[in-house]
């Protein structure tokens, strides 16, 4: 077993297993997007991002869903740089989708009050959840990336059906974005006001859809 | 050809090379770089070689077609050996002299001659020349004598001495201890000592013993042109640096990934691993020593990101060239999932001179923890531009004023940019410091793979981070969202400001985006990338200010804050400015005043280009600071 | 544009059928057709075994692929920071309007292609246009105009 400190608290996992799990485990919160267990980690969207302390004063931010553990590991899961990395990398996603029910919650939670950031809605978050999905569970990869920078999609080749798909519906199942659609009519700096989160309220009263999403945790800001 | 089999076969035909050329026969070389080419060097080159023929000197002279001299200003070089006299700006029309005069008589030509323009001191040869004097070329300096497809060229400046000294007298581990003795850091960008990951990939497991080296021939810096010339002008450097990194890791197979925008480099490079193959120095049991070792050639799709160890190993591999996050060194894990050592052009050309010449006195070389020289493409607003080898502690001062010699046009330094997108913009304040890996890293900014980019007032600081920002927003891979989405939103800020639409509290925004983007990105693109910006913000925050608050560019170059107007006391009428302008903007009669309509003009500078009487103004004093 | 399967094949097999050379192997198809025709690219993946859409990707993902076909010429503009900071934004605008097409396009009547390339390793002579193969360095605005000409009316082309 490996022995690493997570929060201040010493824990042990088995060789193999992410900061992430070993995280969950001891019940630590950490936000994904990108993640999804029995997926292989992709480290895309990183909000599940952790500070890794190096000592002498040094430290760096890793995705923790692809940072294996290793023996005397010190990690920090809400460090201030934690935090604020979390909510501008939040933040930049909103900017490219903020129809996303999924987002527009997460946000909350975090206490982000404005996307201060250029809207430019996309509708996806290319964090690869469908793609890898094909890929890895279905063993078929009829979809896929295709160009670079801020033109990478994911799409079929050529825009045709490819042959390799069985219309499972995975794809659509997986996305953790397009899965349910925020129903707030307009936006206001870019958050959609059912969860606005303005004055860091405790519990949202305003606030009905979402819980869902939130879960047990109610309004704890990540 | 028959394949060499050991050291004495390899000597014997050292000798008999040298023999056959023995060293008083002339030979005049004609720099093939790429910028040499485009000045029309072939017809130089060929005009020379109908020359010699026609005054019959064939059999006593030889033309060379070399690699890049590095001086590409003063273009097309032409050099005559053994007096070393050293014309610039030929064109073909001065074959005849060349050859009659020089050549035939010993005698030289004025005109062809340098002359240096801060003394006004004509220069005879390389060495007087103050664009070399300070250099120090024991890597680059082979190119001008070499023609780099032909190796017998190569041994017979004592290439492929080295080899048999690793293969023969040296253990992997002596080889291993010797770069690390003689302080070698990475030439690519980060400056990693290269031992390190030599013994690193050398002491990884491999499931089935495979392990590989690359050469990172993905030269993506805009701006630094140094690989690209090496792989032209002396592939046999490379290579045998190559052979020497395998031996001592113990890897069998080789690749050299080349950026597809270089094709000469591509076809100079086959020719030098089809050669060395031929003579054994490549292949099965190389030397007669036992050891296999072969290269293959990869040409790169043209993606910046493949600069990216993980990212070219991906393309190596025929995927897209995406980052994967780097827990495991590719050292432990690299191409194929096997130990593979990664080094950069210059990095392995640099290997051949350490093993030949002894790691204590190349330690000599270079500065407490840089060691050796460095090749910079010396670029930008100053009047010698090339590349120059130099050893690590020369002062920027040194760079700009002794080898670039001084500002074009009369204009003041102001910056000077190095490390490429992944670095920072140096301000004339720091002029005198020196210039290595540590000191430039302090300074914000990093040695990169070496473009040294000089700006001058003339350069808009706010233009240049966003210039870099956007280079960087087209060649991220898109996988990450610090890096896909934080450079575009960053690229859309910095638009903003330049085209006046900056407002307050941008400047902490993009600090703070710019802070997470280092932070949080996966891959390295996206841990420099805010580097130009913030490197700017910290230098020249006051340009900044003059564009967000004040909508002013102090430079005059961003388009939307400047107006374009005529010299009353320069225009002399001539109508050229009139009749080409592309919106019709400008009016006036024959001998006559012209007039810019504001509402018309789009900027685009060409009646300040076509105007003969330099009575274009490019307005922005009216504005005052408060 | 129709292609010719077995060129395809010769070119896959010339490399030995392997995954690892999809790209050079697109490189080649590409200096053959000048461009990646949808049917090369679909005998590509059918020969390598692989989903048609990784073969796409990896056409999408680098520079050096075009899945449109391209103009008769190339101009290639540099926009690497040495020509930048002496002014190849201003020549950029030129030829845009010299040949009314944006980066990445054609002209209509499929003369000439216009492209930024982000430095072509000739610094010192910026800023810099190709066309074709032929460097043109030191180019203002002005010259914009007299360099493209010489490839405006040359019939067929170099």
């Amino acid at each position: 077993m490996i022995e690493l400190t997570i929060d201040g608290t010493k824990v042990r996992a088995a060789p193999g297993t992410t900061v992430l799990e070993a995280a969950r485990e001891m019940g630590i919160v950490i936000p994904t997007l990108c993640y999804y267990p029995g997926l292989s980690s992709y480290g895309e969207c990183r909000v599940c991002l952790v500070e890794m302390v190096k000592g002498r004063g040094r430290s760096s931010l890793e995705a923790s869903c692809a940072l294996p553990v290793e023996q005397g590991q010190v990690i920090l899961t809400s460090s201030a740089k934690v935090k604020k990395a979390r909510r501008v990398v939040v933040e930049l996603l909103l900017a490219s989708c903020p129809s996303s029910k999924t987002l527009q919650c997460m946000a909350s939670n975090m206490g982000i009050n404005q996307v201060r950031f250029k809207i430019k809605p996309r509708e996806c978050i290319l964090c690869g959840r469908c793609v890898r999905y094909c890929k890895e569970q279905m063993r078929s990869g009829g979809i896929g990336f295709t160009g670079r920078g801020t033109a990478r999609r994911v799409t079929t080749a050529f825009g045709h059906t490819p042959e390799e798909c069985r219309n499972c519906g995975g794809c659509q199942w997986i996305c953790p974005v397009c899965e349910r659609a925020c129903t707030a009519d307009s936006l206001v700096n870019g958050l959609c006001g059912g969860c606005q989160n303005l004055a860091h309220v405790e519990t949202c009263e305003i606030c009905t859809g979402c819980s869902e999403s939130v879960g047990a945790h109610g309004h704890t800001v990540y | 050809m028959q394949k060499l089999r050991s050291i004495a076969e390899l000597e014997r035909l050292r000798s008999r090379i040298l023999r056959r050329r023995n060293g008083t026969k002339k030979y005049v070389s004609v720099c093939g770089g790429t910028g040499c080419h485009a000045y029309k060097c072939q017809d130089v080159a060929s005009a020379l070689e109908g020359e010699i023929r026609r005054q019959d000197m064939g059999s006593r002279v030889e033309l060379k077609v070399t690699g890049c001299h590095g001086f590409c200003e003063r273009g097309p070089l032409v050099v005559i050996y053994p007096e070393e006299t050293f014309y610039q700006r030929v064109s073909p029309a001065d074959a005849v002299e060349i050859v009659s005069r020089t050549v035939g008589k010993g005698e030289v030509i004025e005109r062809l001659l340098y002359v240096d323009p801060q003394k006004n001191r004509v220069a005879r040869s390389e060495a007087e020349v103050p664009f070399y004097r300070k250099q120090q070329r024991i890597v680059f300096g082979k190119n001008g004598l070499i023609d780099p497809t032909n190796i017998e060229d190569y041994i017979a400046m004592g290439g492929y001495t080295a080899l048999p000294k690793a293969l023969f007298e040296m253990d992997p581990e002596g080889i291993i201890e010797e770069i690390k003795e003689s302080g070698l850091r990475g030439r690519g960008g980060a400056g990693f000592p290269t031992y390190q990951k030599w013994q690193t990939c050398r002491s990884a497991p491999s499931r089935d013993g495979v392990r590989y080296v690359i050469c990172n021939a993905d030269e993506g810096d805009p701006g630094a042109y140094m690989d690209r010339s090496l792989l032209e002008g002396n592939p046999h450097a490379i290579l045998e640096g190559m052979i020497i990194g395998a031996r001592a890791i113990d890897a069998h197979d080789g690749y050299v990934y080349v950026r597809m925008e270089y094709p000469l480099a591509v076809k100079n490079l086959g020719v030098a691993l089809d050669q060395a193959r031929q003579y054994g120095l490549l292949g099965q049991n190389i030397l007669g020593s036992g050891f296999d070792f072969d290269i293959k050639i990869s040409r790169g799709g043209g993606a910046f990101i493949c600069g990216e160890s993980t990212a070219l190993m991906a393309s190596l591999e025929g995927h897209i060239g995406e980052p994967r996050q780097k827990h495991i060194h590719t050292a432990l894990k690299g191409l194929y999932g096997r130990p593979t050592n990664l080094n950069n052009v210059e990095t392995w050309a640099n290997v051949p001179v350490i093993i030949s010449r002894g790691a204590k006195w190349y330690s000599k070389i270079g500065t407490e923890g840089s060691k050796g020289t460095k090749i910079f493409s010396l670029v930008g607003k100053v009047h010698n531009t090339g590349l120059v080898e130099v050893p690590m502690g020369i002062t920027l001062r040194e760079m700009v004023y002794d080898i670039g010699g001084g500002m074009r046009n009369g204009k003041k330094l102001k910056a000077i940019q190095t490390g490429g997108p992944s670095g920072g913009c140096i301000p004339e304040s720091l002029i005198d410091l020196p210039v290595d890996f540590d000191e430039l890293t302090k300074a914000g900014s990093m040695m990169g793979s070496g473009g040294m980019i000089v700006m001058d007032e003339g350069t808009c600081m706010v233009d240049m981070a966003r210039y870099f920002t956007k280079f960087l927003t087209e060649e991220s891979c898109g996988k990450c969202v610090p890096c896909r989405e934080g450079l575009d939103r960053m690229l859309d800020m910095l638009t903003d400001i330049t085209e006046g639409r900056g407002s307050e509290g941008d400047l902490d925004l993009l600090e703070e985006l710019g802070g997470v983007i280092k932070e949080a990105s996966l891959c390295g693109l996206g841990g420099t990338a805010p580097n130009p910006l913030l490197s700017t913000i910290r230098y020249f925050r006051d340009e900044y200010e003059a564009h967000v608050v004040h909508k002013h560019c102090p430079a005059g170059v961003c388009k939307a804050l400047i107006t374009y107007s005529v010299d009353e006391a320069k225009c002399t009428g001539c109508r050229v400015c009139a009749r080409e302008c592309p919106e019709g903007a400008i009016s006036g009669e024959k001998k006559k005043l012209h007039v810019i309509d504001p509402a018309k003009c789009i900027k685009c500078g060409l009646c300040r280009d076509l105007c003969k009487f330099d009575a274009i103004l490019v307005s922005w004093e009216r504005w005052e600071y408060d | 544009m129709r292609i010719d399967a077995s060129k395809v094949d010769r070119i896959v097999d010339a490399y030995g059928c392997h995954r690892d050379s999809l790209i050079s192997i697109l490189q080649d198809v590409q200096a053959e057709c000048s461009y990646l025709p949808e049917d090369a690219l679909k005998r590509v993946a059918k020969r390598l075994k692989l989903p048609l859409i990784q073969v796409y990707g990896v056409a999408t993902f680098f520079k050096a692929f075009s899945l449109q076909p391209r103009g008769e010429h190339m101009v290639r503009v540099c926009l690497g920071t040495a020509c930048h900071v002496r002014g190849a934004p201003a020549v950029l605008d030129e030829v845009r309007r010299q040949l009314d097409v944006e980066p990445g396009e054609t002209t209509e009547d499929s003369r000439f292609t216009l492209e930024t390339v982000n430095c072509l390793g000739a610094c010192a002579l910026g800023p810099l246009v190709v066309v074709d193969s032929e460097y043109q360095g030191q180019i203002t605005p002005g010259k914009v105009k007299r360099v493209l000409k010489q490839y405006m009316n040359d019939g067929r082309g170099k």
